[in-house]
Parts: C-alpha cells; sequence; structure tokens
C-alpha cells in the first residue's frame, strides 16, 4: 500500500502517467508532487524500505508456497482435503451449507474438522488461482523479467493492466485472510491454531 | 510427544547441517559468479541477493521489449528535477558545445569526448518504455550511441566488474554491471523521438538503461569510472540509491 501512495492512480493497457487518463485514482494524498491529488500537501517518501520489504517478502512467500505446493500434491493432502466430494459439488450440497452459514448452524463433531464445499472451493481458488496470479501480475511489472519472458505481460495485455490487476488481487487476498482470521475466531481461535501448528486436534479441549 | 524420537533428531540434525552447509557454497558460488549485488548487507540483503542473482542468471543476454512507432507515447513525461545547478546553466546557455563525457578507471585510454564526437559515432535507436519505480510508463523513441561502442574505444581492463556513472548534477550516481554496461540497449542518450533528447528527459545526455527502473537511468551525464569494485565509491553500496534507501538493482 505503501508502494501505491507514491502513484495512486491506475491504468489499462502498456503506458500510464499523469499526462494519460487514469482508469481510476484513489482520493489519498501522494508523496509524489508530481501527482495532482488536489490535496495541497505531499506525503513522506517511504518507497525504499517498502519497496526491499516487498520484494523479501514475495521471495518468502514463493518459497514457502512451493514447499507448501509440493507438500500438498505428495501427500495428497489436496486430493484428500480440498478437492471437493462430487455429491457435495451439486448446486444442492452448495446450498446447504450456504443455508447452515445463514442459520449460524456450526457443524460439529467430525465434521467441524473437516472442511465444507464452500471452504474446500475458497482455498482450492487462493491457492491455485490468486496466488499464481498475484506473483505472475507481479513477475509482469519488472522490466528484467519481461525482457527474459515478454510474453508474461503481453497476455495480460501490457504493464499497467499487469499493475492494476496486481493491486486488485491483492485487496481479494486481503479480503480472504480477513475473513479467514474472523472465522478461524469464531470456530475457537485457540485450538483452530493450535492445530494448525501442530496438525493434531484435540476434539476434548474443543472450545466454541 | 513421543513421536520425535532419537532417529527422527538424528536426521533433523543431518539435514539442517546439510542446508547449513548448502548454503554456504552456494553464497561462495554466486560471489565467484558475480551474483552478489553491493548492497547485499543489511535487513533486505537477502531479498536484493536473490532478485539480483535470479535475474542476472534469466536476463543476461535477453532484451527488452521493443515497441512500435505508433505506441509512442504522445507526451513523454519529464519527471520533476532538483532546481538546475548554475554550471548546468552556463553549459545549456552555450548550447552544450562544451559539455563533456570524461571516461577513466580501469581503460587503457582515458578520455574525454564532447556530444558532437558521440554522435559522429554510429548511432541507435530503440522504441522501449520507461518504467518508474512509482508505478508510471511512457514509451519513446531514443537515439544514442552503445555505451559498449565508448567502453572499446577506451579499452577496458580484463577485471572490470562494473560501471559507475555521474551526473552534472550533485549526489546523482549510480552503478551497473558488466552484463548490463555492455548490453546493446544501454545508450548514452542524446535524441528522443526524432529530436534533441529533451532537458526535462535527461538531456544532453542520459545514461538509458530500458531493463532497468527509470531511476538507474541518470540525467546529464559527465563522467563514467570502470572499476573492480564499489567499496571506493560513497558508502561502498553501490549507488547513490541503496543510501537513500532503495535497491541498487532495479530489474524488477
Amino acid at each position: 500500500m505503501e508502494i501505491v501512495v507514491s502513484h495512486p492512480r491506475f491504468y489499462w493497457g502498456e503506458t500510464g502517467n499523469v499526462l494519460t487518463t487514469p482508469l481510476f485514482k484513489i482520493p489519498i494524498p501522494s508523496s509524489r508532487s508530481l501527482v495532482p491529488t488536489g490535496y495541497g500537501y505531499v506525503m513522506p517518501d517511504q518507497n525504499g524500505w517498502s519497496r526491499a520489504l516487498h520484494f523479501q517478502s514475495a521471495w518468502i512467500v514463493v518459497f514457502t508456497g512451493l514447499l507448501y505446493v509440493i507438500w500438498g500434491l505428495v501427500t495428497g493432502h489436496f486430493r484428500r482435503g480440498l478437492v471437493p466430494a462430487k455429491n457435495d459439488l451439486s448446486r444442492r450440497g452448495i446450498w446447504t451449507v450456504i443455508a447452515n452459514h445463514l442459520r449460524f448452524k456450526r457443524p460439529s463433531g467430525e465434521q467441524a474438522w473437516s472442511y465444507n464445499v464452500l471452504q474446500r472451493l475458497t482455498y482450492l481458488f487462493v491457492i491455485f488461482i490468486l496466488f499464481p496470479l498475484v506473483i505472475w501480475t507481479g513477475l509482469a511489472m519488472s522490466p528484467a523479467f519481461v525482457s527474459a519472458f515478454p510474453a508474461t505481460v503481453t497476455l495480460l495485455g501490457g504493464r499497467q493492466t499487469a499493475r492494476t490487476l496486481h493491486f486488485f488481487i491483492t485487496l481479494a487476498l486481503t479480503f480472504f485472510l480477513l475473513v479467514h482470521v474472523v472465522l478461524v475466531s469464531l470456530a475457537g481461535f485457540r485450538s483452530r491454531v493450535r492445530a494448525m501448528i501442530t496438525g493434531h486436534t484435540d476434539t476434548d479441549t474443543e472450545g466454541a | 510427544m513421543s513421536q520425535f524420537s532419537r532417529r527422527k533428531l538424528i536426521y533433523t540434525g543431518l539435514a539442517a547441517a546439510a542446508g547449513v552447509s548448502g548454503l554456504g557454497v552456494a553464497a561462495s558460488l554466486a560471489q565467484k559468479y558475480g551474483l552478489v549485488p553491493p548492497d547485499h548487507g543489511g535487513l533486505y540483503g537477502l531479498g536484493e541477493t536473490l532478485t539480483y542473482a535470479s535475474q542476472r542468471l534469466l536476463t543476461r543476454h535477453s532484451f527488452a521489449r521493443e515497441f512500435s512507432r505508433s505506441q509512442i507515447s504522445e507526451r513523454p513525461l519529464a519527471n520533476e528535477i532538483a532546481p538546475l545547478s548554475e554550471t548546468f546553466k552556463r553549459l545549456q546557455a552555450g548550447g552544450f558545445a562544451d559539455w563533456r563525457l570524461t571516461v577513466d578507471g580501469m581503460v587503457v585510454r582515458p578520455g574525454s569526448f564532447s556530444l558532437d564526437q558521440l554522435k559522429s559515432y554510429p548511432s541507435r535507436s530503440q522504441i522501449t518504455e520507461l518504467s518508474c519505480e512509482e508505478g508510471w510508463t511512457y514509451i519513446a523513441e531514443w537515439i544514442g550511441v552503445p555505451l559498449s561502442h565508448v567502453l572499446n574505444l577506451v579499452g577496458t581492463h580484463p577485471q572490470a566488474r562494473y560501471v559507475v556513472y555521474f551526473s552534472l548534477e550533485p549526489y546523482w550516481w549510480e552503478s551497473i554491471d558488466m552484463a548490463d554496461a555492455m548490453h546493446p540497449q544501454t545508450f548514452l542518450t542524446y535524441g528522443m523521438n526524432g529530436n534533441v533528447l529533451p532537458v526535462g528527459n535527461g538531456g544532453p545526455l542520459r545514461l538509458r538503461l530500458p531493463r532497468q527502473l527509470g531511476y538507474k537511468s541518470v540525467k546529464f551525464i559527465t563522467h563514467l569510472t570502470v572499476t573492480d569494485s564499489m567499496k571506493k565509491f560513497g558508502k561502498g553500496l553501490g549507488s547513490a540509491s541503496p543510501e537513500g534507501g532503495y535497491a541498487w538493482y532495479a530489474g524488477i
């Protein structure tokens, strides 16, 4: 977000700058006086360390993400834990889950420790669609990377399109993270987090 | 916690030892093949090193995308610059006739070049995009002489590793490795879109480097130095950018 502050305008296509018409603007002050924001002041420039943190974090995401995906494929975690069963995928199966949610009916026992069809679809979407897309659109903004693999940006329709998509996918991932944490808290924060870290469930101490 | 058996402990220990020695080997190999940037220290040094090393492996011979004439931006954005110095204004008043580019350091024949001399060398042009780290971009035709042509004229020593380039304006200098310096798209640029390069875009002479972000393309170039180590320059981080918190290598 800090990096967006230096140019809170988004474009579509290959090129875009303060002399061209943006797709949309974020109504915040900028850290560059070049950008006409309508505010009378310029924010301090924090782009240097923000970019360094961003790219180092990106490397960590790529490495842990690769390990996770390889582990998930090898152990069959994705097949058993995330790919929905055929009969759950029916309109009726999905509707049952939605209806239970709307009635605030909590799953209990065995069911509470397995993912329902909506959770499975969401996780698959985040792992296999959103994360690869956010990495792809990020790389498509790198002038050196696209010199070696120009199709990564031309397929998207240009560098500014990549930047705009990168922004929206980031919003989607942030939204997923927030909802994820809220739902984990509702399901019993301590026992769930313990289960995430150790991989063991202890249904006797389930709090919620 | 009975599952932590002695055997498991031994395997974990062996794996950790292998991992640490693997990292050691990787680090010395990276050093040997010039994959470690001058700003590899500090909190974000690991990220900078991974980016530089992987992009250097992937992009040593790749070319920045070139565009068609119809894709040239209508108005090439001239980014803000600090007020120009008296020296610059004096040279500008004289039509830059006295502008000089001096080349020294690890070269066989140190030299000084006027703009007319640079323009007498085979001229090249490229229609490439300028990408600012802030996010904005524009496409222009850049006209100049490849830096490699000038470096070949002065003759670099075999142990040369970096070319350091300085603006006439104070505290504005960068450096690049030899792979970028000898790259055919790295230009000493004096023209844009068929005309003289405007002062706002870096005229009379800008080092243009389309495979890196805009801030590596320093404006108002007057001095080049060829060196084998960046330790002697500034704070030893490679250029003015890391001293201000920005990455030395800006391919991303």
